[in-house]
């Protein structure tokens, strides 16, 4: 789905525009216990709509129908907000909303979650028709009470007036009362020329609780009487338990009980240090008779064996067979190898679960598809839907970690409260190796390529094979196994992709960019190396075949130009080229390496310039884009989950799934595409690029081409 | 029983002395600015200034800190605190924010060390602080803007 088809209908908008104007009321009571955030903020404040709030005290909450987890939703789409408010930055604020379906639908979903860089563009008009709403019936509210026409009120950074009469108001003295006005059918947005919050680099709501403790992450929520679980889960995947012993378990002090539950062995404690230790306790046999017992290499070979059957055909232009039966070409061909990565975020998976004294149950998470975890949940728990609040709270990262259909982790978690007797309020929490250990991996997948060039030097043919699970779970051909590869952006005339489907035991997740990670990797080191062997430059040779794609070819001559491409590069180092659109985001990046102390690329410099349409925050933007950058360059140099002999997982925590470190972080300098085009999303697709770009500096500086990741495992064999 | 200061305030904890530092202060102090990332230190985000010194709390055994004086992100104070934090938010340094309070307890620990920390010394010192958001770049730069600023 495209942006521009996006358009919340006016019977959308109504559905979610009940609006929320409402009254401020004393601080609350803040009891030592940090306890979870109630999503929809204060319940004191009276709706002006679903997602605007407005104090007596003039601040304006805006409830996100996007989890924060740190690409900025409360920021960007408080601005929006804001912006057709004509608010003042100061005043406004941002929550999460509560969880449902229809009224905080993710536009391009259909239900609420986040995901797909999507928060910004589906949000781009509703949440700016929610400020105009809003501002409207402030307006109407005032007029009424000042008795002069609603077309002589004017407001502006948060401040009501009417001119003639001097008379002049902030918000809240009107909130209640443009609370009980009828929201405007179709409110009038500003001409973009006209913006006075959008495009400048406001200051991030979230920072300042993130920056001296305050800030509540569902592991922080510990109401008295807190009961914590861990459960210990196999080292195979498809391993169940067989049996287990849970005596020495039971004497580690603070233990409160243990139970078998459908993933592993749940220990109950009154602490956390106890629960852990009592896991460690446990003597656990485990049944491997369904569990993967391949290792990675043997997976690998698989793979290899089915580059040659017919696959799932995703694009099939011209002539392949004929293409390559040409007389006097030069073939190419790649084998590329891509390991199985975990997701990693800083906070492992967790949530709290608290009994109501009606029986319902309120759940604090960091809820990506809230609905999702609060169906599954209610359905363990025997509980009617309604009976079940899930309550997102900000997430210590996801990277796509926390976006799974069917909840997997909430099945777990809400067994493992289910077994107990719901008089205590419970934590259940996956410590960093339960993390790293428990799948959802970005898949395992095999390319291979082969380019044809002709004796004039152009590249005539292009054939790949993709073989990975299906992400979504398809019999057939999955679309986020080929994107970046069957929409090539470089004429070609004879292209063809297809792909392969493998069945494993592995579950498979999207991690940050989905399919990008590997297709973006494989198509701009393969279409560089070809450059390479015609010896034309990566930068003209890319131009030359962009000439149907305007913004790649806009990101890849900025970047060129913010490089100085053709100046000359210290002794030692070299620069390499990737230019990827994934989120309908453009992103150009070339970067500067040498060789590193360990034998591995050392980063020195990363030049990016991306276009993702209306820049809603340019700081945003640029901290995407550096984090992408520092997020997809760890992964590509450091990160593998491999299964060793007989399917045992190799990997447990950041000692051998390394993450990029400071002191591997390049200077990142990032320029922003002026474009009027709708926005579109930054959280992933500053991810796809780096590697390529780097792989392809390394290509160029020490004659090897990578063709299995991570890097450092080459340069170490 | 252990006594301790936490945040100038004596402590005592009568439970089980292996229990580390961390969830002390989380589950018996109540005090959650201080995370659990990987229980074994490789992260950071469990942080805390102990006797001055920056610890990784998550290795550290109740035990072990007899009559210590222990500083969490919530009791931090003084010209290079102050100097970090508006650095931090100057930059809008934090993403989803999780590792932040660990890495501004390594950063601060650097700046009472080194007031003017060269990019070597900012390797040396955080490099044990993970973010996986990769905030680095602008870690990086606050740090230096910090130092600046408590230069005048």
């Amino acid at each position: 789905m495209t942006i521009q088809n996006i358009k919340t209908t006016r019977r959308d908008f109504i559905a979610g525009s009940g609006l929320v104007i409402g009254v401020a009321i004393a601080p609350k009571f803040v009891s030592a216990a940090p306890a979870g955030v109630h999503a929809g903020g204060d319940a004191a404040l009276a709706p002006i709509n679903a997602f605007v709030k407005i104090g007596t005290d003039d601040t304006v909450t805006v409830l996100s129908k996007h989890i924060e987890f740190g690409q900025g939703p409360f920021t960007g789409l408080a601005t929006l907000v804001a912006e057709e408010l004509d608010a003042d930055w100061s005043q406004m604020r941002a929550v999460h909303s509560p969880t449902d379906n229809k009224i905080y639908a993710n536009l391009m979903f259909g239900l609420q979650g986040t995901g797909g860089s999507s928060s910004i563009a589906n949000s781009y008009e509703q949440m700016r028709k929610a400020g105009a709403a809003a501002r409207a019936m402030l307006v109407v509210a005032a007029a009424n009470e000042w008795k002069v026409p609603t077309s002589q009120i004017t407001i502006e950074k948060g401040r009501i007036r009417h001119a003639a009469s001097g008379k002049e108001s902030g918000f809240g003295a009107f909130a209640e009362k443009a609370a009980r006005l009828t929201p405007p059918a179709e409110p009038k947005l500003k001409d973009p020329k006209d913006f006075v919050l959008i495009g400048t680099e406001l200051p991030k709501l979230d920072t300042l609780g993130k920056t001296n403790g305050t800030a509540i992450f569902t592991l922080d929520i510990t109401p008295d009487n807190l009961l914590i679980a861990v459960v210990a889960h196999p080292e195979h995947f498809g391993a169940t338990v067989k049996s287990f012993n849970d005596a020495e378990a039971r004497k580690v002090e603070g233990v409160v009980d243990v139970k078998q539950v459908p993933s592993g062995v749940a220990v109950y404690a009154d602490n956390t240090f106890a629960a852990l230790k009592g896991r460690d306790a446990l003597s656990i046999e485990w049944d491997l008779s369904k569990a993967e017992t391949r290792s990675s290499e043997e997976l690998a070979s698989d793979y290899r064996k089915l580059f040659g059957e017919k696959g799932l055909e995703a694009t099939n232009n011209g002539n392949i067979d004929n293409a390559f039966k040409a007389p006097g070409l030069q073939t190419v061909e790649a084998e590329i190898v891509f390991p199985f990565l975990a997701h990693a975020p800083m906070e492992p998976l967790d949530a709290v679960f608290i009994k109501a004294a009606d029986g319902s149950v309120d759940i604090y998470n960091g809820a990506q598809f809230p609905a999702m975890d609060q169906a599954v949940a209610a359905k363990v728990l025997g509980l009617d839907e309604a009976k079940v609040r899930v309550n997102t709270q900000l997430a210590g990262g996801s990277f796509g970690r926390k976006a799974q259909f069917g909840s997997p982790y909430m099945q777990e978690a809400a067994a493992v409260y289910a077994a107990t007797d719901r008089t205590r309020p419970l934590k259940h929490m996956w410590t960093r190796e339960d993390d790293i250990r428990g799948g959802y991996y970005r898949p395992m997948y095999a390319h291979r390529m082969r380019g044809a060039i002709d004796a004039q030097g152009q590249i005539t043919a292009w054939e790949q094979v993709i073989v990975g699970q299906s992400i979504m779970g398809k019999a057939d051909l999955d679309p986020t196994s080929v994107e970046g590869a069957s929409n090539l952006p470089y004429t070609i005339p004879n292209l063809k992709v297809s792909a392969h489907n493998v069945q494993l035991s592995i579950p498979p997740l999207w991690w940050r960019s989905v399919g990008h990670t590997h297709t973006g990797f494989a198509v701009e080191t393969f279409v560089d190396e070809l450059f390479q062997k015609i010896g034309k430059d990566p930068v003209e040779g890319r131009l030359a075949l962009l000439g149907k794609k305007p913004r790649h070819a806009g990101v890849l001559k900025k970047a060129a130009e913010m490089a100085n491409w053709g100046s000359p590069v210290p002794e030692g180092r070299a620069r390499g080229v990737a230019v990827v659109e994934s989120f309908g985001t453009f992103v150009g990046q070339i970067v500067e390496i040498s060789v590193g102390p360990e034998g591995a690329p050392r980063v020195h410099k990363v030049w990016c310039a991306v276009d993702c349409g209306v820049a809603v925050n340019p700081n945003v933007i640029k901290a995407q884009m550096e984090g992408g950058i520092g997020y997809g360059l760890g992964a590509v140099l450091f990160d593998a989950v491999t299964l060793g002999k007989g399917g045992k997982i190799m990997q447990s925590n950041f000692h051998d799934y390394r993450s990029i470190r400071i002191n591997e972080m390049p200077d990142v300098a990032v320029e922003i595409i002026k474009s009027g085009e709708n926005p579109s999303g930054v959280g992933e697709p500053g991810v796809p690029p780096v590697g390529p770009a780097v792989a392809n500096a390394w290509r160029r500086l020490t004659g090897a081409p990578v063709r299995q990741l991570p890097i450092v495992n080459i340069v170490s064999a | 029983m252990v006594t301790f200061t936490l945040n100038g305030q004596e402590r005592t904890f009568d439970g089980d002395p292996d229990t580390p530092l961390l969830w002390v202060i989380r589950d018996f102090e109540k005090l959650t600015g201080t995370k659990y990332g990987c229980g074994v230190a490789q992260c950071g985000a469990c942080t805390v200034h102990l006797d001055g010194m920056p610890r990784r709390s998550c290795v550290t055994p109740v035990a072990m800190i007899e009559g210590s004086e222990v500083v969490t992100i919530e009791g931090i104070s003084g010209t290079e605190a102050d100097a970090v934090k508006t650095a931090w938010t100057g930059l809008d340094v934090p993403q989803c924010g999780y590792c932040q309070s660990g890495q501004i307890m390594s950063a601060v620990a650097l700046l009472q060390m080194v007031p003017k920390p060269t990019d070597a010394d900012i390797d040396g010192a955080m490099a044990g602080n993970i973010c996986r958001c990769a905030t680095y770049h602008r870690i990086r730069a606050a740090i230096h803007n910090a130092a600046s600023s408590m230069e005048g």
